[in-house]
């Protein structure tokens, strides 16, 4: 029997900005591994997360992210020594700023590892999602959607 | 410099509520060295408002530009060619900025997306503290190069008054007492007499307590 | 003599002078002044008004004054800088005096963020050593602070406020030479509790001449209970309490701590007695001034000198 589904299930839009140093590495290592993380997880590849500054983040929700995940060194293991550490802190700053316009903090997470960890970037991507995935697409879509 | 602080989010959107069109405009001096206003901040609440808008179904066009200063004729001229497009500007330069803006463009509004709050300077990194009060008549000669004025809680010219505790101010444990920042500064300098001078009651004239002030400079006018 | 103070004749006389303290009610409830008045009566040689103390809203300094002058005692109208501008600091002592107010305390004023209202603007036009300067100008020299003649010029007994405990400690002398400079006729300390500390402040005060030029009266605060010594020792800036001072208090039973608080005090004005240069002692016993009859019966400074 076929079923007649009128809703597809929602397919979360995840901006992944990844370090160079630790977690694009550890993305291409979950690749060679042939460990799989969904396919809604697009990565840019930073030089360190401590290049990843507000507007980037806010930008990605704007254009239609529905989720933002910041992925950086293990703390203290920064090639740049505090760029990860900054990158927090801009998260944090983030954080707030959706709560007050009610996007919501949930939408940007900062995740770290270190450049071989191929399974913590693979599980990183897939909660992520799932998290997302169970929040519902990115209210301005909504909104969008209404004033249409 | 000029400290300012992001007005909160809500507040902005009851500014900004009415109009269909806007511009977003920065200062590239004071409220960008304090991360307030500059053109970075611009775009940051270009993107919170939009999404806000966005949220409830409402939409609002953002232009966004960053003016050099907003406190000068010469700048705020650069506008005239563009502003007709807009409902209002929404300034996020410090209270000098926004009047200057809104004396040049009177049929505009022009609203503030900043409070303005103290002069002050960089302690560090993301850390600015209130240095001087703009009393007219400056002291510092006297203080060891410390305000008396601006950073005394009670402005004391012949401090430190009885709640000085271990070298903080009797208000929160968090503020210096200006007075034992004063003694200490003079010592190192080897000034201690000048503590003993009375410092005599303050004329507030030159401090604004004589009325708004100005400063006319015939020799520069044209 | 500079005005017709009691207290002022009583320290000329040089007798160990006793003053009091009574703090206006937060209200408009005469009963209540006249009911501290009532208690303070004929023990002291002047009793302290204070003027919104703590930043919090009470009855004006100057109306309470004249309502315990009215019942027989001798005010020391306290005016602190913080909510008042020189206009106004002027024009209330020209009214005070003229009212026959005689006695007066310049102080500083604690912060508005303590009080009941800090969102109020602390004035501060001029600081406490201004005010003193500028009582000691009307009286000596007959003019306003900005130079024009009085009509009529008040005969006041000045005094400031001083706090050996605050630090920084190695400044605390020098600004007690400055307010003698100023024009300070006597000062109240703050209380003590540190009584070594306070023997080094006397001993530096004389060292600089300072006790042959200004009448100082050593503050002492009664202990009601381990409680008080506590928080007085934690919460409350520039004061100094010492541990065992605490501890004593601590060290009895809850129902007797009041007593040991008077004990205390007892002791303590022993000892200021015998240091050099402490030309008294003021007693504030605040919220508790209907003690103070039995303290000062106990004190041995009874009966006070009728001059």
């Amino acid at each position: 029997m076929s079923s007649e589904s009128s809703e597809t299930q929602f397919e979360p839009i995840i901006v992944a900005f990844a370090c160079h140093y630790c977690a694009y590495s550890a993305a291409d290592v979950a690749g060679s591994m042939r460990l799989s993380y969904p396919a809604n997880v697009k990565i840019i590849k930073v030089p360190c997360t401590g290049k990843v500054d507000t507007i980037h983040l806010m930008r990605a929700l704007q254009r239609g992210a529905d989720g933002v995940l910041v992925a950086g060194c293990l703390e203290g293991d920064c090639h740049f020594k505090t760029g990860n550490l900054r990158a927090q802190k801009r998260v944090a700053y983030v954080k707030a700023l959706l709560d007050d316009i009610g996007i919501g903090s949930q939408r940007v997470d900062m995740v770290t590892m270190s450049a071989g960890q191929g399974q913590a970037f693979a599980q990183a991507a897939s909660e992520f999602t799932e998290k997302i995935r169970a929040l519902g697409p990115n209210p301005i879509k909504d909104g969008a959607a209404k004033a249409a | 410099m000029i400290t300012a602080e992001r007005k909160p989010i809500e507040e902005i959107m009851e500014y900004v509520a009415p109009f269909k069109k806007i511009l977003l405009l920065g200062c590239n001096e004071c409220v960008t060295v304090c991360y307030a206003g500059g053109r970075k901040e611009v775009g940051i609440l270009a993107s919170a408002l939009a999404m806000a808008m966005m949220k409830k179904g409402q939409k609002i066009e953002i232009d966004e530009m960053t003016l050099e200063r907003q406190c000068d004729p010469e700048y705020v001229e650069e506008l005239a060619r563009v502003i007709d497009q807009y409902d209002a500007v929404c300034s996020m330069a410090c209270g000098c900025g926004v009047q200057t803006v809104a004396a040049r463009y009177p049929g505009k509004p022009v609203l503030p997306m900043v409070n303005t709050e103290f002069m002050g300077a960089s302690e560090q990194q993301g850390v600015w503290a209130e240095r001087c009060r703009g009393c007219g008549n400056c002291v510092l000669a006297y203080t060891g190069g410390i305000c008396p004025i601006a950073r005394c809680s009670k402005s004391l010219l012949n401090g430190p008054c009885g709640g000085s505790d271990n070298g903080k101010c009797e208000i929160d444990p968090s503020v210096d007492c200006a007075w034992q920042l004063i003694w200490d500064r003079l010592k190192s300098l080897g000034q201690t007499d000048l503590y003993s001078r009375i410092m005599e009651p303050k004329d507030w004239r030159p401090a604004g307590g004589g009325g708004p002030r100005k400063i006319v400079r015939e020799d520069l006018m044209s | 003599m500079k005005s017709d103070s009691n207290l002022e004749k009583v320290l000329e006389a040089g007798h160990f002078a006793v003053t009091g303290e009574l703090g206006p009610p937060r209200g408009n409830d005469v009963e209540v002044v006249r009911k501290k008045a009532q208690y303070l009566k004929g023990i002291v040689d002047a009793v302290n008004i204070t003027d919104n103390q703590t930043a919090m809203v009470r009855m004006a300094s100057w109306a309470t004054a004249l309502i315990a002058k009215e019942m027989g005692l001798e005010p020391n109208y306290q005016m602190v800088v913080r909510d008042r501008n020189r206009l106004a600091m002027q024009s209330d002592i020209l009214g005070a005096t003229a009212l026959g107010i005689n006695t007066m305390l310049c102080l500083s004023g604690d912060h508005p963020r303590f009080g009941d209202h800090p969102e109020a603007l602390g004035v501060y036009d001029l600081d406490s050593i201004n005010l003193l300067a500028m009582v000691k100008k009307m009286r000596d020299e007959k003019k306003f602070l900005s130079g024009a003649d009085l009509k009529g010029a008040p005969r006041i007994y000045v005094g400031a406020a001083a706090n050996p405990f605050g630090d920084p400690f190695e400044l605390r002398v020098l600004r007690l030479a400055k307010k003698v400079a100023a024009g300070a006729d006597f000062i109240q300390t703050q209380c003590i509790y540190n009584m070594a500390k306070f023997r080094e402040y006397m001993k530096q005060a004389h060292d600089m001449g300072l006790t042959e030029k200004v009448k100082i009266l050593a503050g002492l605060t009664p202990l009601k209970s381990a409680g008080m010594a506590n928080y007085m020792a934690t919460k409350v800036p520039g004061l100094d309490v010492p541990q065992d001072v605490v501890k004593r208090l601590k060290g009895v039973p809850k129902d007797q701590q009041a007593e040991e608080g008077i004990k205390l005090l007892l002791e303590q004005i022993q000892e200021v007695k015998e240091i050099p240069g402490v030309a008294g002692v003021h007693i504030m016993a605040i919220e508790w001034e209907h003690m103070m009859p039995e303290i000062m019966e106990r004190s041995g400074l009874l009966p006070r000198p009728q001059l």
